[in-house]
């Protein structure tokens, strides 16, 4: 296939996240300059940063303390599941080449959910296919970003309430996971431990040690949770896991 | 903050960011995924959205007025009309006007 049918194929890919993106980028460049923001934060993050829900979570830190341990546990956090996504790419993006750093950089969640749904077989015109998905869902995002900030910047509106938009984004995500999930318990447990924290350790600290409850809670909880074996890929099969990590004590 | 302060911070959160797309490639690239990862990859995401609805109402305030009911009934909204329309651009644009609305017309 010549470039340009590769381009079109990943475009013709990408075309059910454009809207998406340009519409949740806007928001984003939205609340950046109804927060206070030079226009020039909105490419400059939505270029480097590219993660969506993180740069809702990253404007309310730039209107924190400075803090940097904060900023990066803050970061952790909310990006976690990205440390997912990778373990079902392994072997797609294996022999990727150079490609595979900016690969790895755009696997936003919509990112990921086009890719592992590619069924094309390895080589060098799917590794082009899933670079050009990559890029153009990224342009998609810069261009929302771009184009919020520019309104937010060139008209002002009561924008008391705006950061809801985020509150909303999650709240999304997590009656999406609901549905899709056959267990719970995660799900609860999230919002109960949390909320617990919250109200034991304040405002500042519950982040983190909801984190270690959760962690230290689901290991416990792994022999009633844990898919049957059927239920999981094939090449963990026949591996003992007593080498399974830390923490499942 | 500063503008280099904020720089900073960004450069931090981009990193971080980077840090976490990327380790599963380069921890497991050439090994078997142990099954308490797998595991962790099954159970941990769905719990850390959990966590992070409830960082999104960290700073209401539920014992004065307007005792959190904005929160409330705009997260109900957002809920109820995601489980009907599966729609994330339209619950999220109305889920956010609703509860502009509520704070800048209702409850004043």
């Amino acid at each position: 296939m010549k470039n340009g049918g590769i381009l079109k194929k990943a475009f013709k890919k990408t075309v059910p996240v454009l809207i998406g993106y340009l519409f949740l980028g806007f928001s984003f460049g939205v609340l950046l300059t109804a927060s206070g923001f030079d226009f020039w934060y909105a490419p400059l993050m939505s270029v480097t940063l590219y993660a969506g829900s993180m740069q809702f979570v990253a404007i309310e830190l730039m209107l924190g303390a400075f803090n940097l341990v904060n900023a990066a546990v803050m970061t952790l956090l909310v990006n976690a599941r990205h440390l997912f996504y990778g373990l079902s790419l392994i072997e797609k993006y294996k022999g990727t080449g150079l490609y595979k750093i900016y690969l790895m950089f755009g696997l936003t969640d919509e990112t990921y959910a086009l890719i592992s749904s590619l069924e094309e077989p390895k080589g060098k015109e799917t590794t082009r296919l899933m670079f050009f998905i990559t890029l153009f869902d990224h342009i998609y995002w810069i261009l929302g970003g771009v184009l919020g900030a520019a309104v937010g910047t060139l008209f002002s509106f009561p924008s008391e309430g705006l950061e809801f938009t985020m509150t909303a984004l999650f709240l999304i995500i997590f009656v999406e996971q609901w549905e899709a999930s056959e267990t719970h318990v995660p799900a609860i447990s999230g919002i109960a431990v949390t909320l617990a924290c919250l109200l034991l350790f304040g405002t500042e600290f519950f982040l983190i040690a909801a984190m270690v409850v959760l962690l230290a809670f689901l290991a416990a909880m792994r022999k009633k949770l844990e898919p049957k074996e059927a239920a999981l890929p094939p090449e963990t099969l026949g591996k003992t896991p007593e080498n399974g990590g830390g923490g499942e004590k | 903050m500063t503008t280099a302060q904020l720089l900073l911070t960004l450069l931090v959160v981009a990193a971080v960011t980077f840090l976490t797309r990327s380790l599963a490639f380069v921890a497991f690239g050439g090994k078997t995924v142990p099954k308490f990862v797998k595991y962790l990859g099954y159970v941990l995401p769905t719990a850390i959205i959990g966590m992070l609805v409830v960082y999104c109402f960290k700073d209401t305030k539920i014992l004065e007025y307007p005792y959190a009911l904005p929160e409330l009934i705009a997260a109900a909204a957002v809920i109820a009309l995601h489980k009907w329309k599966h729609n994330l651009l339209l619950s999220m644009l109305a889920g956010t006007a609703l509860y502009m609305a509520l704070v800048q017309l209702v409850f004043v």
